[in-house]
């Protein structure tokens, strides 16, 4: 399916030249230069937003964007005391809790910008720094970055499992439950709890990996309803594409909110369940 | 030919039959809640943020699914295979 050279892409290459990474280095040591930019300016605009709100905090009447991080914080508060049970814990876990929602939503929001408004100004400023013409603006879709955050999330409740229940306890945790604390049942209990972290893992990357990528896919798919404008039923497309585009944006707003949402509380509820004795 | 003509029905399917489980899950799910809702008008709220949450768990394997299928369908990793089979 491919093009001749001078014209316009075909429907499949234009979209696998949007699904394509900004790539450094080869095979594992292979970097996506657009995630890590895009995640890292979330992560700062971030961190800005919050500050620029926390150092004008004001007792009495709040303006209205004081309310809303208020809201936000005593959410998060909220739930990580109804799961983690321990005060000392929820120190760190609960800023960590509004940390992966703030940063995840910010990620994922970068989905609802128009799918060519960055790669269209990328592919006129990156060839003339000589970088190659590819750009993916939600760091989220890139199944390399949902995973770092889900191994991150595993390291800390393998610390804390370690660190309340010791070492030595953990170990004996690991080979006697679920199925009791016998012998000749710890392998069992061994391959169990392997399985359970392993799936546990890869489940919670890999959902918010599935919507992203899917939903991104989808918009794409859109934008080329409505580069159909110069073909016959060009019209009918182009108003179709937006009426599509409409309902999916409108619907993926919920649908990023929700599954930050839904990645805070499992990293809540992994960490809770590393402080809970089977 | 054979290989994407295989690889068409493949997405179909994933994609089907995942939303079929998604769907009566989630089915069965909402009418819970709504039970429950009209039972104790009280816990609506408390409830409410639980049924997102499993909602979003519901839905997890058939998006990862569907995400497979349609990289199946635009960058499909099979024809790759067919060019580096020995003629």
């Amino acid at each position: 399916m491919a093009a001749a050279s001078g014209n316009a892409p075909t429907a499949g290459e234009y979209i696998i030249h949007h699904l394509h990474h900004l790539q450094v280095g080869k095979g594992f040591w292979t970097f996506n230069l657009d995630s890590i930019f895009w995640s890292v300016a979330m992560g700062v605009l971030g961190c800005w937003f919050l500050w620029s709100v926390a150092r004008r905090v004001q007792a009495g009447v709040p303006g209205r964007m004081q309310a809303a991080v208020e809201f936000l914080v005593e959410m998060v508060d909220t739930q990580a005391k109804g799961i983690v049970h321990n005060a000392h814990s929820r120190k760190m876990v609960a800023p960590l809790a509004l940390t992966v929602f703030i940063w995840i939503f910010l990620m994922n929001a970068m989905d609802l910008l128009p799918v060519d408004l960055i790669p269209a100004i990328w592919h006129v400023a990156g060839p003339a720094i000589g970088a190659p013409d590819y750009m993916r603006v939600v760091p989220t879709a890139d199944l390399s970055v949902t995973m770092a955050l889900s191994v991150t999330v595993l390291l800390i409740c393998i610390y804390y499992n370690i660190k309340i229940k010791g070492g030595g306890g953990w170990v004996h945790e690991l080979i006697s439950a679920p199925f009791g604390a016998k012998w000749y049942l710890a392998p069992f209990n061994l391959g169990m709890q392997l399985i359970e972290f392993v799936a546990k893992t890869v489940s919670h990357g890999m959902r918010l990996f599935g919507n992203m990528y899917a939903g991104e896919l989808i918009f794409m798919l859109i934008a080329l309803m409505g580069g159909a404008w110069f073909t016959s039923i060009g019209l009918p497309l182009a108003l179709g594409h937006i009426i599509a585009g409409s309902a999916w944006a409108i619907f993926h707003i919920l649908i990023i909110t929700l599954q930050a949402f839904v990645f805070m509380m499992l990293t809540l509820v992994y960490v809770g369940q590393a402080h809970d004795a089977h | 030919m054979e290989v994407i003509s295989f690889v068409a029905l493949a997405a179909g399917l994933i994609i089907g039959l995942g939303a079929i489980g998604a769907c009566i899950g989630i089915g069965i799910m909402g009418s819970k809640y709504l039970e429950s809702a009209a039972r104790q008008p009280e816990l609506m709220g408390e409830l409410q943020t639980k049924m997102f949450l499993l909602a979003g768990l519901i839905d997890a394997a058939f998006i990862i699914g569907t995400g497979i299928a349609l990289w199946f369908a635009t960058a499909n990793p099979f024809l790759g295979q067919i060019a580096n089979l020995p003629k």
